[in-house]
């Protein structure tokens, strides 16, 4: 026993703990400044934030410490009975927990309040790498490709269901380890670009390609171009097919040339659509000729995913004109800039980029923010603590965090590739995927990027159950990372 | 470690971890470093602007009598976030409040679209010097309590109301029109306080004060270089003459109608009377809301501006204007006389005439009213073969009616002024049929019945084109503006299409009703009269009682239209009243052999209670 804990703490990885502690004191500073209260400015005052998170950290070293004294073989053993657990406990939360502001996710004891979803990220992960560890899991196989999903999307749904859409979206980050296991890199491509062709379609659903003709919209146009550029890297990519992209890039840009010259010097109102529609035409029977005369599969699917762009554009437009309820139009649009809502969330992400913009280089200074000090910023020690950061400390500050998280999901990418066992590979790289998921919206939603999506930023924000939760996932982590060696020998 | 296939994919995920970071960066690199606009938008939140009301405009009469002058009046402001701490029920008897109304009041400020706890919320508005006075001593000791100076309306006269229009708090509506006005700030709402808002309220002047990171004022930015003095409004003088409004209005007492006088030689209104009317400076002050609210719901429509915005058929005292169009398109001549058989007889259609000789000159027709006159005269203008149908004669009637100020605003400083009606062509067109019509079809047109319709100042206006034998100004109720000019529009001189030589004829007849006609009664011993009695017809109830009249003959100083709902014939009510007006406008005072009459009118209620 004596040996085994000498063993861990020789093993642990440094780095990551660095980082880690770094990460934290960092968050614990930014929260102070955020709910710094002139008239109370006690370090230990319990009734602040400042005091309370004093208490989680304190708490988390101690969850730190245990866990890094677990047997290893529980986190293997019982991963399966964790994962049971919380999708029990999830469930239960639904239905028991109060309503706070819409969301049915905290579980009220007395003084304490958890949010499980939050802890149930870890034993979905433990739940996942155990699955796709076990012998004989192949992603061919159909069966198992469905249990695969189904871990990943039954906490995601009840999580929906407590109306927490944003802790629910984090478990997508999970595709990430899916395609590192194997899982077809066009799932990510086509997930991508769904997303990125509905925000489109929104976006400039109304928007003309050209001021002086109506009838057709940027929205659309831009989706056919951009498939058409994704089907001619694909081409070019899996079958190095230079005659087809170069005779379909030359069709297009000569003809779209010619329209240009045609629209400003002969002042013909032609449809820029019509053109695209060509383009799209030849790209698609090129793609049907080269599928049949070469009998590749690939060039059929790619001539399959040209129209379906084009299908999906037009379907999300009507999907959000149609189906959507009003109220919910109105909140994607303000998320995309559409419509100035700045009373509700459109205010706290131009108040916030005003916090950030505001602290230039250098930052106004520890405790000198004024944005935050007058809280302009909502939320400002949860979601939108980054606006702390950006204030006080500038861009140093900022660039400085956003290089801490970058390095710790690249020191953890390669601590998972260092495993001798796929488990730990696995559940190495879900630590990795989500906290980068976290990282990306949440960062990307204070400075305006992404979509306003309440999920904390790891270690940072204020609260016990991020803090925990997240710290947790990690540990579990460092401790499989301690005992790589044992396995072994095992 | 392990072997597979995919190894080179944690490069992939890698790349992908790093672009977007990367990506952040440079995001964070435009916002923090390249754009400097937040830095400036943060420093807006962080510096309290503070706005000084400038002082409103003042007005005076033509005879330079302050009429409308400023008090100050204080809000007292609260901005919750900083408002904790300090002892409510301290505070709420300072303001002569309970406790329970002041947590009342925080539930509705709290409830306020636009609510926030960071920006200075209005507690208790209006504040005058009085009740100020104590509690200024005490507000210190609260934080979070600011006191926001106001300039609110006072009036020496109590009359003119709705001429001289209110101030009020801003609508949503003026806020977004004008950049001028944020929430909480007051501005004209009607009269010459809305039409004249811009030159009346000046420029705001601004503080800028440094708030430090807890949201308490440090002093001024740079001390107070960047401040701004406000800018008091500019001070106007009104054609109004404010003894004689006054005494029109209690002339008016008990009765329902108008009064407007216009100087002729200038367009300048001396009077403008609306009754029933009401006491300016109850629209003013917090009591402002519930007397409002009280005037809208009065059945007599206090708040209706009768002489702008009522119309009615002009009755007889269109039969002037009437004289003038058949003289200028040669229907008539001074000496055509038409027959009266106590009335017009054509057919079926008969209109009644009272009992007076006949047959009767124009001069004649006027003085005694004739109704047969000048339905024969319009009879033949309409059927006239000059014009190509009846079509084109109604057009020419009806342009010569617009040049005369009627059938379209005459464009007044006032707002809300109503257009009155003129028919034209395509109107009768449209409902008899094209040119399917004639002069009888139309005929109660010529003696201002049927479907005419004139306001009170556009009957005072022909009283002072005709006065001008032949062109007005248009009517407007601001002499001067002190630092400003008035509008060009009402130093344009409006020339009728009526030839000038046709208007003394007129003028005569005019003179003849006070002398020996329908006007009698109500003549002066010293001053030439011209008038015109008129009869609204009112199918509602008893007709309105119209006058129409301008003096002296020569030189005239004032042109003036009186309506008395209800009354009767014009010349048992209108009359006397604008007699009286000219009279006391022109002498000063009333003679003793008068006074019974004048008496007369000031007890005389004629409303229905």
């Amino acid at each position: 026993m004596d040996r085994r804990n000498e063993n861990i703490l020789n093993n642990i990885d440094i780095w990551t703990i660095g980082l880690y502690i770094a990460l934290v004191i960092f968050g614990w500073v930014s929260i102070y400044g955020a709910s710094y209260n002139f008239d109370d400015s006690d370090f230990w005052d319990f009734s602040q934030r400042f005091g309370k998170q004093l208490v989680w950290i304190g708490c988390s070293v101690v969850i730190a410490a245990v866990l890094l004294m677990l047997d290893v073989k529980i986190y293997t053993t019982l991963a399966y009975v964790i994962y049971g657990f919380f999708i029990i406990l999830l469930i239960v939360t639904l239905l028991v927990a109060p309503d706070t502001r819409g969301s049915h996710s905290w579980l009220v004891m007395g003084p304490i309040s958890l949010q499980p979803a939050e802890f149930a990220k870890t034993a979905t992960c433990l739940c996942l790498a155990k699955y796709m560890s076990s012998y004989g899991f192949t992603m061919k196989n159909i069966r198992q490709m469905v249990v695969m999903c189904l871990i990943i999307f039954v906490p995601m749904l009840i999580i929906v269901a407590q109306n927490e859409t944003g802790s629910a979206l984090a478990y997508l980050a999970l595709f990430l380890v899916l395609y590192r296991q194997g899982m077809t890199g066009i799932v990510l491509l086509l997930g991508v670009c769904a997303a990125v062709f509905f925000v489109v379609s929104i976006r400039f659903g109304a928007t003309p390609i050209v001021d002086s003709i109506p009838g057709e919209t940027l929205g659309m146009f831009a989706i056919m171009i951009m498939a058409v550029v994704i089907a001619l890297s694909m081409v070019y990519f899996y079958y190095k097919d230079k005659t087809l992209v170069k005779t379909i890039s030359i069709l297009g840009v000569s003809l779209f040339a010619v329209g240009i010259i045609v629209y400003n010097y002969l002042d013909v109102k032609i449809k820029f659509s019509y053109l695209a529609y060509i383009v799209v035409g030849s790209l698609i029977l090129y793609l049907l000729s080269q599928a049949i005369r070469q009998r590749k599969w690939g060039y059929f699917l790619i001539s399959i995913f040209v129209a379906g762009s084009i299908g999906f554009g037009q379907v999300s437009d009507y999907a959000f004109n149609k189906i959507l309820q009003p109220h919910q139009q109105t909140r994607i649009k303000v998320t995309l800039g559409m419509e100035n809502d700045l009373k509700k969330s459109g205010y706290n992400v131009n108040q916030s980029m005003i916090a950030i913009g505001s602290g230039r280089l250098t930052g106004k200074g520890f405790l000198q923010g004024t944005q935050t000090k007058l809280k302009y910023v909502p939320e400002q020690d949860t979601d939108f603590i980054f606006c702390t950061v950006g204030e006080e400390h500038g861009f140093i500050g900022t660039t400085a965090v956003v290089v801490g998280f970058l390095a710790l999901m690249l020191r953890l990418i390669s601590l998972a590739e260092r495993q001798r066992s796929l488990f730990s590979r696995i559940y190495g790289y879900c630590v990795a995927s989500i906290i980068f998921f976290h990282v990306a919206i949440n960062i990307g939603m204070v400075i305006g990027l992404t979509p306003v999506i309440g999920i904390p930023l790891p270690f940072f924000s204020y609260g016990g159950s991020s803090l925990w939760s997240f710290t947790i996932l990690l540990f579990i982590f460092l401790r499989l990372d301690a005992s790589r060696k044992e396995y072994m020998m095992e | 470690m392990i072997n597979d296939s995919n190894d080179n994919r944690r490069y992939t995920i890698s790349l992908i971890m790093v672009a977007v970071c990367l990506i952040y960066i440079i995001r964070l690199f435009s916002i923090q470093i390249v754009d400097k606009s937040y830095l400036e938008q943060s420093q807006n939140n962080a510096y309290l602007r503070k706005v000084i009301y400038p002082s409103r405009g003042l007005l005076t009469d033509r005879n330079g009598r302050l009429i409308v002058f400023n008090k100050s009046a204080y809000d007292i402001m609260i901005v919750p976030r900083e408002a904790r701490g300090f002892d409510t029920l301290a505070f709420a008897n300072t303001l002569g409040i309970t406790k329970a109304d002041f947590i009342k009041r925080m539930g509705i400020i709290k409830r306020k679209s636009g609510y926030s706890p960071y920006v200075p919320q209005l507690f208790m508005s209006q504040l005058s010097d009085e009740e100020y006075g104590p509690v200024s001593e005490k507000l210190y000791k609260f934080n979070g309590i600011y006191v926001q100076k106001r300039t609110l309306r006072e009036y020496n006269y109590h009359n003119a109301a709705l001429a001289l229009g209110s101030i009020g708090e801003v609508s949503k509506k003026q806020i977004e029109a004008d950049d001028f006005y944020q929430q909480g700030d007051y501005a004209g709402q009607n009269g010459i306080e809305l039409t004249y808002e811009k030159v009346l309220r000046g420029e705001k002047g601004e503080e800028i004060l440094l708030r430090d990171s807890r949201g308490r004022v440090k002093g001024k930015y740079e001390d107070g270089k960047y401040d701004k003095k406000p800018v008091p409004g500019k001070d106007i003088e009104l054609s109004l003459d404010i003894e004689l409004q006054k005494y029109g209005e209690e002339l008016m007492n008990g009765k329902i109608g108008s009064i407007a006088a216009i100087e002729p030689s200038t367009g300048e209104i001396l009077a403008l009377v609306s009754s029933p009317t009401y006491d300016p400076s109850m629209l003013v002050g917090r009591k402002r809301s519930a007397n409002f609210a009280a005037l809208s719901k009065d059945p007599l429509k206090p708040l209706f501006d009768r002489p702008m915005m009522a119309q009615y058929p002009p009755g007889s005292t269109f039969k002037t204007a009437q004289a003038l169009v058949l003289q200028q398109e040669g229907i008539i001549t001074p000496n055509t006389a038409y027959g009266c058989q106590h009335g017009f007889h054509a057919g079926a259609l008969s209109v009644g005439c009272h009992g007076h000789e006949s047959p009767l000159n124009l001069k004649h027709s006027i003085q005694h009213s004739c109704n047969a006159y000048y339905c024969c005269g319009f009879r033949s203008m309409i059927d006239n073969r000059k014009y190509k149908n009846v079509s084109e004669a109604i057009d020419v009637w009806k342009n010569h009616m617009v040049s005369l100020g009627f059938g379209y605003k005459l464009g007044a400083d006032v707002p809300n002024e109503k257009r009155g009606y003129i028919p034209n062509s395509s109107v009768y067109n449209k409902v008899y049929g094209e040119n399917r019509w004639k002069g009888l079809t139309i005929i109660s047109l010529s003696i201002g019945q049927g479907e005419v319709l004139a306001t009170p100042l556009q009957i005072a206006n022909l009283g002072a084109t005709i006065a001008n034998r032949g062109y007005f100004y248009t009517p407007h109720l601001v002499k001067k503006i002190f630092g400003g000019e008035i509008d060009s529009s009402f130093i344009t001189r409006h020339n009728s299409t009526i030839d000038p030589k046709y208007y003394e004829i007129v003028v005569e007849g005019m003179e003849l009703v006070m002398i020996s006609g329908t006007g009698y009664y109500s003549r002066i011993d010293s001053i030439a009269v011209c008038g015109k009695t008129g009869t609204a017809e009112n199918p509602h109830g008893k007709d309105h009682s119209i006058f129409m009249a301008f003096a002296p003959k020569d030189d005239p100083k004032i042109a003036i239209s009186v309506v008395v709902e209800n009354s009767g014939f014009g010349a048992t009510w209108a009359a006397p009243i604008a007699t009286l007006m000219i009279e006391k406008y022109l002498k000063g005072e009333i003679p003793k052999r008068r006074k019974h009459i004048e008496q007369r009118l000031l007890d005389a209620n004629l409303i229905k209670e």
